[in-house]
């Protein structure tokens, strides 16, 4: 009797330590919690929720989403925050559209498109960082700078037709049921990349450090100019990535593409654990929030609802979250 | 003459005067104001009665600024209150009677204000930061402004609706004298009482403000309160200027141009000292902007990138970096100029 009680205190004990030494991956739990039952409750709803249908078209209509999260992972946890990114993906899109109707190859105007998004959170980044501009209103001027530029590159949509790009969306590797475009390959690679590098290597770990303290990051002797410019030449390139495969995605470049996707980026990475203070959070986490987003989207469509009611959803979920870690934060200040 | 130099509104005040004298060179009846039926026309007008909206929500944006925060929610609460003020106004029998106007005004304006009271409960009670706690709303408001219309952009004919952004009275335009309403109750609330030192103090150091006694959290949620207030308001006049409730168009980067118009007024982002001159020079200079873009023939679609050159050329001014080099700059050359006095 008295056994089975200290095992159960032990469990409780091992429980409460478990959660003490990884009180910042809550959030990323709570975020899966959360993501499993949208997908049970809506398998009893629906009855034909959970079909590898739906789920690899979940990936699919939202790989420049999570190409973006990641990118914006990078910079929430230095304690900064990119609004431009959805301007930027409406540019890079844009701009390889323009250069591909022109007849360029598509190996040639893809590296273009990336760099194209490099330069402009190059830009952001060489703003905060040597004029001391806040991060909002610096990459506020970018998402100006990249709106306007998308439709100096033309007024109208674009078709593509380069065989290439769409090959990145139409080519499906079927799996029992299952299926996977070059797009979806692109996201998961990237998401794998930006866990490896955050986790693995000396940047990532003074990414986390200028999060935590940037004053104490600089003392430390760690490069934090460089490393806060490359987080947000990062982020613009995952801009310009996610350019790529959302032309793949539409067939065509229009300008005003993405329009508030910022926006779902942002809180798609907040939903997956990263604070917004900076110093804290997981790829791994924005992939889940992507996902949570994304199936927020299908269960709506399958309801046949207006889809205004994804973003009131994403809205509600989002204040959820952000109460969930103040109170966190604020839980472990006192200790 | 140094101490007119150092005055803090000297900078946006030479670029608005620049940007007028830019305009006046290339166009000459930019500044040239016709009288027909006793109702002056003109660019200049037109920039008044345009910049009303703009006016109202950049009022409130500089209060939220002087407490340290920011809200962002305030265009999607445009498309709230216009939302609700036509579809009442659509739904009643009655569209030109006064009784209806005054309701759909009331109802419209008052759920906008509980959505403020609503982020200053975020921010001042629950303390999450200002930028996220607005998000919600930015992100979910245009959502429920697309419900209350159904989908739809909703489009109504009522006359004096229509007044409130198009009429004319003693010969300015109605809307102007809106904005000119509230910059005086908003400059009279905060200057003429103690709110305004209050509201500074509070941005400076809300901890040692607190210290000292200030109630910071009323302050700072009654500044979010009034914001959304006066983005009710403003949706009330973006709307009876289409005459038409467009959720999706309401409002749309207004938060940044708000925003914007606040730094060219010289309230810094950091919070504290904020100038209600100042802003209203700002959106002034805003306004001419936009103006000046399309009389330029670019394309209205391509302005963002205009917008987004001043707001670099803005930050750049207000960095210290470009200050302190501009400073040694100065000082080079006047010593090279005069090199006994450098000796």
């Amino acid at each position: 009797m008295s056994g089975t009680t200290t095992a159960v205190r032990d469990i409780g004990t091992g429980m409460r330590r478990f959660v003490g030494r990884r009180v910042s991956w809550i959030p990323v739990f709570a975020a899966l919690g959360i993501l499993l039952v949208l997908m049970l409750a809506g398998q009893a709803y629906f009855g034909t929720f959970i079909t590898p249908r739906v789920l690899s078209s979940l990936l699919l209509d939202n790989a420049y989403l999570l190409i973006l999260a990641v990118g914006m992972t990078f910079v929430i946890i230095t304690g900064g925050i990119d609004l431009s990114v959805g301007a930027v993906l409406a540019f890079t899109a844009m701009l390889g559209a323009r250069l591909l109707s022109e007849g360029l190859p598509a190996v040639l105007v893809i590296p273009v498109m990336l760099l194209g998004g490099s330069l402009i959170g190059l830009l952001i980044g060489v703003l905060i960082q040597f004029f001391d501009v806040q991060p909002f209103i610096a990459s506020l001027a970018g998402l100006f700078a990249a709106r306007g530029l998308a439709f100096l590159v033309s007024l109208s949509s674009i078709k593509v037709e380069d065989p290439l790009i769409l090959w990145l969306q139409t080519k499906l590797f079927y799996l029992d049921g299952w299926f996977l475009s070059p797009t979806g390959i692109i996201a998961l690679l990237v998401v794998a990349a930006g866990a490896l590098v955050l986790h693995f290597t000396r940047f990532g770990r003074t990414i986390y450090a200028i999060g935590g303290n940037e004053q104490s990051a600089r003392l430390m002797g760690l490069p934090v100019v460089r490393t806060k410019l490359l987080a947000y030449v990062i982020s613009g390139a995952c801009a310009g990535l996610a350019g790529v495969v959302f032309t793949a995605y539409q067939g065509a470049g229009y300008p005003l593409n993405g329009v508030g996707t910022e926006l779902d980026t942002i809180a798609a990475v907040v939903i997956g654990g990263t604070l917004l203070t900076g110093g804290s959070g997981y790829v791994l986490g924005s992939m889940i929030g992507v996902f949570v987003y994304g199936m927020i989207k299908t269960a709506i469509s399958f309801l046949g609802a207006e889809q205004s009611w994804t973003r009131i959803t994403i809205g509600a979920l989002l204040l959820v979250f952000v109460v969930v870690q103040r109170v966190i934060v604020s839980r472990s200040n006192r200790r | 003459m140094t101490r007119i130099f150092k005055h803090r509104l000297v900078l946006p005040i030479a670029a608005l005067v620049a940007l007028v004298l830019v305009n006046t060179i290339s166009r000459p009846s930019f500044v040239s104001i016709t009288i027909r039926d006793g109702q002056l026309y003109g660019s200049v007008i037109d920039i008044l009665r345009n910049s009303a909206p703009l006016m109202l929500v950049a009022l409130g944006m500089t209060i939220v600024i002087a407490t340290r925060g920011i809200d962002l929610s305030v265009g999607a609460l445009m498309a709230v209150s216009g939302a609700v003020a036509l579809t009442i106004i659509d739904g009643s029998g009655s569209p030109d009677s006064p009784v209806t106007l005054t309701i759909a005004i009331i109802a419209g304006v008052a759920v906008t204000l509980v959505f403020g009271i609503w982020n200053g409960f975020l921010v001042a009670v629950l303390g999450i930061q200002p930028i996220i706690a607005t998000l919600v709303l930015m992100l979910a408001g245009r959502g429920i402004a697309l419900l209350i219309t159904g989908g739809f952009i909703t489009t109504v004919t009522s006359t004096p609706y229509k007044f409130m952004s198009q009429g004319y009275l003693l010969g300015l335009p109605f809307a102007f004298y809106v904005s000119a309403v509230a910059i005086l109750l908003v400059a009279v609330i905060e200057r003429r009482t103690a709110l305004g030192v209050l509201t500074e103090s509070v941005g400076i150091n809300p901890e040692a403000s607190r210290l000292a006694g200030v109630r910071s959290r009323g302050i700072v949620w009654g500044a979010y309160a009034a914001s959304g207030l006066l983005a009710g308001f403003a949706g009330i006049l973006y709307s009876s200027n289409i005459m038409a409730a467009d959720a999706n168009a309401a409002g749309q980067y207004i938060e940044l141009d708000a925003i914007l118009a606040v730094v060219l007024g010289g309230t810094s982002l950091m919070g504290g000292k904020f100038s209600i001159a100042g802003t209203v020079i700002g959106v002034f200079t805003i306004q001419t902007l936009k103006s000046t873009i399309t009389f330029l023939g670019v394309p209205p679609a391509v302005s963002p990138l205009f917008m987004a050159l001043v707001v670099v050329l803005v930050v750049l001014v207000q960095s210290r970096r470009v200050r302190t080099g501009l400073a040694r700059l100065s000082a080079a050359v006047s010593s090279r100029k005069n090199p006994e006095v450098a000796r």
